[in-house]
């Protein structure tokens, strides 16, 4: 690269038309205009990328390095570099207590209902709508099914309480679902049917992009040869999604310890920490607000150990299933 | 191929109308109970689904100084801002990860995608804040999520699946990097930009919780995040009239107003969305599949 710059930088600027190059050695004329092209263009777009390198440098990989301090005993007002290494301290202790403990259960609980009752609902409703609406009504229909996706979980909750809350449209009226806000028993149902309203309709969109673009010969083929609906939903529809499902299913295998940080946060206290508490709010609980830095950053990194892990043995499974998954 | 079932087909579209029902229900009521006047709401229990009256006294109320106002302007601000932020930030290296001949693309790629796997946790994202001096700035809640690493990607395939026959005839032209980027990528790629441009100022609009991490001084408070203690107390008191309400002169009723509330942080997006919903398949997938 710096051969290139240093050979490259007396080349004169690429112009519109070229002057005829010399006859002795056109070859290397021509390489070193292309160099001198190349290089212009290479010096720009390492200053168009700075911005977002900083960003990536500042925010994520200085931001990683952060979490030594689940390593020390942070003392704010000492520092990163100054306060005392307590090796594995922080998740021992973390090992140990109970609270942490109850915290990752309700995270794997709504993570394990959520990939059971909220994972397979947008594809079924993406078929449902693939199979039905044509044109104009599809796209209203979508419109609609799109649209909770982006109300804040603010207004989501808000938007529940106004239905279920105790002087809600139900919770009101209706015996059995007064107080189910309050319920600690209900709170991981009502989480899941909280996503299930925001996103389920948002979640058809990958499914119905990958439909559309399903070759119609096959369906055409396959009803001469004989096959039924179902069957041509079998081995023509499903097969051409699947690379899709499995990637999204990847994706939300890795992220599967995070279950709503906000939506969780905004509705603990309703329930208490017994049941409302997940692993984000434990660290931001610990962390935050009761200044138990290093302590909270070992279960924050021990969340995000966890989901690295799920994702890489994820795909690999994939790959040995012959799949595309993620990444190669 | 023959026909489908007709009571199946029914029985679809049946599914289909409940559906919608399901999600456009709720956003009545809401818009309902903030319509009606404050004696109906107490009457009813506390919601209307058609209010006998409509009124928009709680709007007057509630925008007519005070916090609500203060923190819609916040939130305003903030919106636009981050939005100006993050796409210059995302298209920039979008377009500079999608040149094929750049010589650092692959370990920028990979420095990008890596960040995807391992997300870097909340607390050491609170003390680089910290160690930046942002806290109980406004900059604290844009700058930490100035680029989204998905919508990233989406751009960067977007930009690739331009036909290279555009590059190669501006660069015959002599035009230099920025030159294809503002004259020819931009102009091409409107429909991802609409898109990525909603999806980032949709985020910044509703997000509350790094306001409540970074800012203190709650004075400074966007609107999801009052709206946030709004909410929850509301929850925890039954509905009892909210601290931040009451210096707006809300008193009574806080149903209505609470619901008032809600409505003008849904009425930007409700606004914006009809526009930019139709760019959604074309945006998103053409960039989506493509990488």
């Amino acid at each position: 690269m710096t051969s290139t710059i240093e050979r490259a930088g007396g080349s004169p600027a690429p112009s519109a038309d070229p002057p005829d190059p010399p006859p002795a050695s056109p070859a290397r004329t021509d390489r070193l205009t292309r160099w001198g092209r190349e290089l212009r263009g290479q010096r720009t777009l390492l200053l168009l990328a700075l911005p977002g390198i900083a960003y990536f440098l500042v925010f994520h990989y200085a931001a990683l390095f952060g979490n030594v301090i689940a390593f020390k005993d942070f003392v704010p007002f000492q520092g990163l570099w100054e306060s005392p290494w307590v090796g594995l301290d922080n998740f021992q202790r973390m090992f140990e207590d109970a609270a942490f403990w109850q915290a990752a259960w309700n995270t794997l609980a709504i993570a394990v209902l959520q990939l059971v009752f909220f994972f397979p609902l947008p594809l079924a409703l993406a078929l449902l709508l693939h199979s039905l609406a044509r044109g104009g009504v599809r796209k209203l229909i979508q419109s609609v099914v799109y649209l909770p996706h982006f109300l804040s979980w603010v207004i989501v909750v808000a938007l529940f309480q106004q239905l279920l809350g105790p002087t809600g449209m139900f919770g009101g009226n209706v015996a059995f679902v007064t107080d189910v806000l309050a319920n600690p028993d209900a709170f991981k149902p009502l989480m899941v049917v909280q996503i299930i309203w925001k996103d389920c309709g948002w979640g058809t969109i990958i499914f119905l992009a990958a439909l559309s673009q399903v070759n119609q010969d096959l369906y055409e083929s396959a009803a001469l040869d004989g096959a039924g609906p179902r069957r041509r939903f079998w081995h023509v529809t499903l097969p051409a999604i699947r690379p899709i499902v499995i990637l999204l299913l990847i994706m939300r295998l890795g992220d599967i310890l995070t279950v709503g940080f906000e939506q969780i946060l905004l509705q603990r206290d309703a329930v208490g920490p017994e049941a409302g508490e997940v692993l984000d709010t434990f660290v931001y609980y610990q962390g935050v607000l009761g200044a138990d830095w290093g302590y909270s950053a070992a279960a924050g990194l021990f969340k995000g150990v966890v989901g690295a892990v799920l994702v890489f043995s994820a795909n690999k499974i994939a790959h040995r299933l012959g799949e595309q998954g993620v990444y190669k | 191929m023959e026909k489908p079932h007709p009571l199946t087909q029914v029985g679809k579209a049946v599914s289909l109308v409940i559906i919608c029902a399901l999600i456009l229900v709720p956003i009545l009521v809401v818009f309902s109970t903030s319509l009606a006047s404050p004696a109906e709401v107490t009457e009813n229990g506390g919601w209307v689904l058609f209010p006998t009256e409509p009124t928009l006294q709680a709007y007057q109320d509630i925008l007519s100084g005070g916090t609500i106002t203060r923190s819609l302007a916040v939130s305003v601000g903030i919106t636009v801002v981050g939005t100006a932020v993050s796409l210059f930030g995302t298209i920039t290296l979008a377009y500079v990860l999608s040149r094929e001949h750049f010589s650092l693309r692959k370990p920028l790629l990979l420095m990008v995608l890596f960040t995807f796997l391992f997300p870097p946790g909340m607390l050491p994202g609170y003390l680089v804040v910290k160690g930046l001096g942002l806290l109980d700035s406004y900059w604290a809640l844009i700058l930490p999520v100035a680029i989204n690493v998905f919508n990233l990607v989406i751009m960067r395939g977007f930009f690739q699946g331009l036909p290279q026959e555009l590059y190669d005839a501006a660069r015959i032209d002599g035009a230099g990097e920025l030159t294809v980027l503002l004259r020819i990528v931009l102009p091409l790629s409107k429909a991802v930009i609409a898109v990525i441009g909603l999806f980032y100022a949709v985020g910044y609009w509703n997000s509350f919780f790094s306001a409540i991490l970074y800012l203190n001084d709650s004075s400074k408070w966007p609107l999801q995040a009052v709206l946030q203690t709004v909410v929850t107390k509301g929850a925890n008191l039954g509905g009892n009239t909210t601290d931040a309400l009451s210096d707006s002169g809300a008193v009574a009723a806080p149903q209505t107003y609470q619901m008032a509330t809600v409505v003008v942080a849904v009425i930007p997006i409700l606004i914006i969305y009809p526009f930019i919903q139709k760019y959604f398949t074309k945006g998103v997938l053409t960039g989506a599949i493509k990488s």
